[in-house]
C-alpha cells in the first residue's frame, strides 16, 4: 500500500472514529435514561407525589422532597437574582478599570472552580452555626446562593457585552444617565441572555446534594416545609438516600423519583437553550 | 439629587460584587479557624504521613493518605476514560464535523454535565458496577474502577468542549499552510492544530481534573466508604468529599474531633483545587492569544 493512499486511510478510520465517540457519550446517557425509565416509571403515581416518606417502599413519596426543592429553588432565587445581575452589571458597566472589579474578576473565575462541597462547610459554619439558622431551608438556600453567584455573573457579564454601543451612546446623547441607560437600555436588550444563565444556574442549584448534605439538610423529614427556618429534605437526597439502602424496593423508589429530578432538569435546561437561541437570533445588530 | 441617586446605586452594585470576595474570604476563614484545632491537637506530620484514617473507630487514627489515594484513582480512572474520548471529540467536531451536525451535537454533549451527580451515582451503582461485575470476577459492589469510568464520562463535556474552542481559534491560515504541503486532514489536525492549541486543551483537562476531584456524589454511593490505601481500581475507596458526606450524614457535635475532622479534609481538597486552578490561569495567561 503506498503511503498516500494509507495516509487517506487513516484519515477516514478517524473519522468514524469521531462520530462513534462523539456518539459515545450520548448513547450512554440514553441507555442510561431508558434503564431509569424502566425501572421508575411504574412507580410514579398520585401517591408517589403525594406520600410522606416511610420505611415501607411501597408506602414512601417524595411530597417533602419536591416541596422542598420548591422552597429550595424559590428561595436561591430570591437570593441569587438580584445580587447575581447587580455584580455583573457592576463589574460590566462600572468597574471596567478599577482595582476592585479586577479583584472581583479574579476571585469569580477562581470561585467557579471550588468544589461544591466546600461550600457546604461554609454554609455549615457561617450559616448554620454562627447565624444559628440550623439545617433549615433559609441555611440551604443561602449556601446554594453563593455558589451559584459566579455563573449568574459570568452570563450577565456576557450578556451585556453582548449589547452594541452605540445603544448606550445613543441613550447618554438623549440626556439619560448611566443608571437610566442601563435600566431602561442595557438590561432589557440583554435579558434574553440574563434570563438564560439565571436559569440554566438555578438548575444546578436544584441538583446539587452535597452541601446540603454537610449543611445538614436531613434525608428523613416526616412533614411539609411551612417556614424558611423549617428543617427539611430535597429531591437528590432523598434519591441519595433510597440509592443507599440494600433493598430494591427503594432503589426502585429512587429511580422514580430520578425521573422527576431528571424531568425538572431537562425543562430547565430546555427553556434556557430556547431561550438563548431566540435571543441570539434577536441581537444580530 | 439624580446624581446622588446614581453614586447610591453604584455602590450597591459594588456591594454585590464584593459579596463574591466575601464569599472567598470566608471560605479560607472558615477552613483555616476549624481545622486549625485539628493540626494543633494531631499534628502535620501524622495528618501527611499516618497510613489510616479512623476518626470514626475506637482506634483513631489520622492519616489523610487513604483519602488522598482514593480521590487520586477515581481521578485517575475518570482522567483515562474521558480524555481519549474528549480530545478525539473535540477533534472531529472542530476539524471534521460539518457545521450542521455541530449545531446539534454540542448542546447534546453539554446534557452529560447538566445531568445531577446523584444521578450518576445511581447510574454507576445500578448499571456499570453489574456490568463490570461480569467480567470483572471478584468486583465488589462498591468500587473505584465504576466511579471513576462514570465520573470520567461526566467530565467528557469540560474536555471537549473547552479543547474545541482551543482548536477553532487556531488560525485558517495554519491549516492551509499544511494543505498546501499535501497533509491529510488527520496530519494536519494531530501535527499543526492540537500542537498550536495545546494549552488551551492542557487547561481543559486541568479543569477536568479539578472537578473529578471535588465530585462528591457519585464516588459517595458507588466508590463505598472504606479509607483504604489502596491502587487496586477493583477495591472499595473512600475520597476526601466521601468522608465529608459520611460524616456530615451522622450527627456530629460542634467542637468534637470528627467536626474538626471534615474540615481539615475539606482544606486538603480546597487547596489541591485551588493549586490545579492557578496552574490552568497561568497557563491561560501565558500562553493564550498567541495567534492574536
Amino acid at each position: 500500500m503506498s503511503n498516500v493512499s494509507y495516509n487517506r486511510n487513516i484519515d477516514s478510520i478517524f473519522k468514524y472514529l469521531g462520530i462513534s465517540c462523539t456518539l459515545f457519550g450520548i448513547v450512554m446517557l440514553l441507555i442510561f435514561i431508558g434503564n431509569i425509565v424502566t425501572d421508575g416509571v411504574q412507580r410514579i403515581d398520585w401517591s408517589f407525589l403525594t406520600n410522606l416518606p416511610s420505611r415501607k417502599a411501597e408506602n414512601a413519596g417524595i411530597l417533602t422532597a419536591w416541596t422542598g426543592t420548591a422552597w429550595i429553588l424559590g428561595l436561591t432565587s430570591i437570593f441569587s437574582i438580584p445580587i447575581g445581575v447587580a455584580a455583573g452589571i457592576y463589574l460590566q458597566e462600572y468597574g471596567m478599570k478599577n482595582r476592585l472589579a479586577r479583584i472581583v474578576e479574579l476571585n469569580i473565575a477562581n470561585l467557579a472552580g471550588v468544589p461544591s462541597i466546600i461550600y457546604g462547610l461554609l454554609g455549615l459554619e457561617i450559616f448554620v452555626r454562627v447565624m444559628n439558622f440550623g439545617g433549615s431551608l433559609l441555611a440551604g438556600s443561602l449556601t446554594l446562593s453563593l455558589l451559584i453567584l459566579p455563573v449568574i455573573i459570568v452570563a450577565t457579564r456576557e450578556a451585556l457585552r453582548a449589547v452594541p454601543n452605540s445603544l448606550r451612546e445613543a441613550s447618554y446623547g438623549m440626556g439619560a444617565t448611566k443608571w437610566q441607560t442601563i435600566w431602561y437600555q442595557i438590561l432589557p436588550a440583554a435579558s434574553g441572555g440574563v434570563v438564560t444563565g439565571i436559569i440554566l444556574a438555578l438548575s444546578r442549584a436544584v441538583g446539587e446534594t452535597a452541601p446540603l448534605i454537610v449543611i445538614g439538610a436531613l434525608a428523613y423529614v416526616p412533614f411539609v416545609a411551612k417556614s424558611p427556618m423549617d428543617e427539611f429534605t430535597v429531591l437528590p437526597i432523598q434519591i441519595f438516600n433510597w440509592v443507599s439502602r440494600p433493598q430494591p424496593e427503594f432503589l426502585t423508589n429512587g429511580a422514580a423519583a430520578i425521573i422527576i429530578l431528571l424531568l425538572l432538569t431537562f425543562i430547565m435546561n430546555g427553556i434556557a437553550v430556547y431561550l438563548r437561541n431566540k435571543w441570539q437570533k434577536k441581537i444580530s445588530w | 439629587m439624580k446624581r446622588s441617586g446614581e453614586r447610591v446605586i453604584e455602590y450597591g452594585l459594588a456591594f454585590s460584587g464584593a459579596i463574591t470576595v466575601l464569599t472567598t474570604v470566608g471560605i479560607i476563614w472558615v477552613l483555616v479557624s476549624e481545622s486549625w484545632g485539628f493540626f494543633s491537637e494531631i499534628g502535620l506530620s501524622d495528618f501527611l504521613f499516618d497510613t489510616e484514617w479512623t476518626p470514626l473507630f475506637t482506634q483513631k487514627h489520622y492519616g489523610i493518605l487513604p483519602l488522598l489515594s482514593g480521590t487520586l484513582l477515581t481521578t485517575t480512572i475518570a482522567l483515562i476514560t474521558a480524555l481519549p474520548l474528549g480530545i478525539v471529540i473535540a477533534v472531529y467536531l472542530s476539524e471534521y464535523a460539518n457545521k450542521k451536525f455541530r449545531k446539534i451535537i454540542k448542546p447534546a454533549l453539554e446534557i452529560l454535565a447538566a445531568v445531577p451527580t446523584v444521578v450518576y451515582g445511581f447510574f454507576a451503582l445500578t448499571v456499570v458496577t453489574p456490568f463490570l461485575q461480569d467480567f470483572i470476577p471478584g468486583l465488589g459492589t462498591f468500587n473505584a474502577l465504576s466511579a471513576g469510568i462514570v465520573m470520567g464520562i461526566m467530565i467528557i463535556p469540560i474536555i471537549s468542549s473547552l479543547s474545541e474552542d482551543a482548536l477553532y481559534a487556531v488560525p485558517k491560515s495554519l491549516r492551509e499552510a499544511s494543505y498546501g504541503m499535501g497533509a491529510t486532514k488527520f496530519q494536519t489536525s494531530f501535527r499543526v492544530v492540537v500542537p498550536a492549541a495545546s494549552s488551551g486543551i492542557l487547561v481543559s483537562i486541568i479543569l477536568g481534573i479539578a472537578r473529578a476531584i471535588g465530585e462528591t456524589m457519585i464516588v459517595a454511593i458507588a466508590a463505598g466508604q472504606q479509607p483504604t490505601l489502596t491502587f487496586d481500581p477493583r477495591e472499595a475507596v473512600e475520597t476526601i468529599t466521601a468522608y465529608i458526606v459520611q460524616v456530615s450524614l451522622g450527627d456530629v457535635q460542634h467542637d468534637s474531633m470528627e467536626y474538626k475532622t471534615i474540615f481539615a479534609a475539606g482544606i486538603t481538597l480546597f487547596i489541591l483545587t485551588f493549586l490545579l486552578n492557578s496552574i490552568s490561569f497561568w497557563i491561560k495567561k501565558k500562553y493564550q492569544e498567541k495567534y492574536e
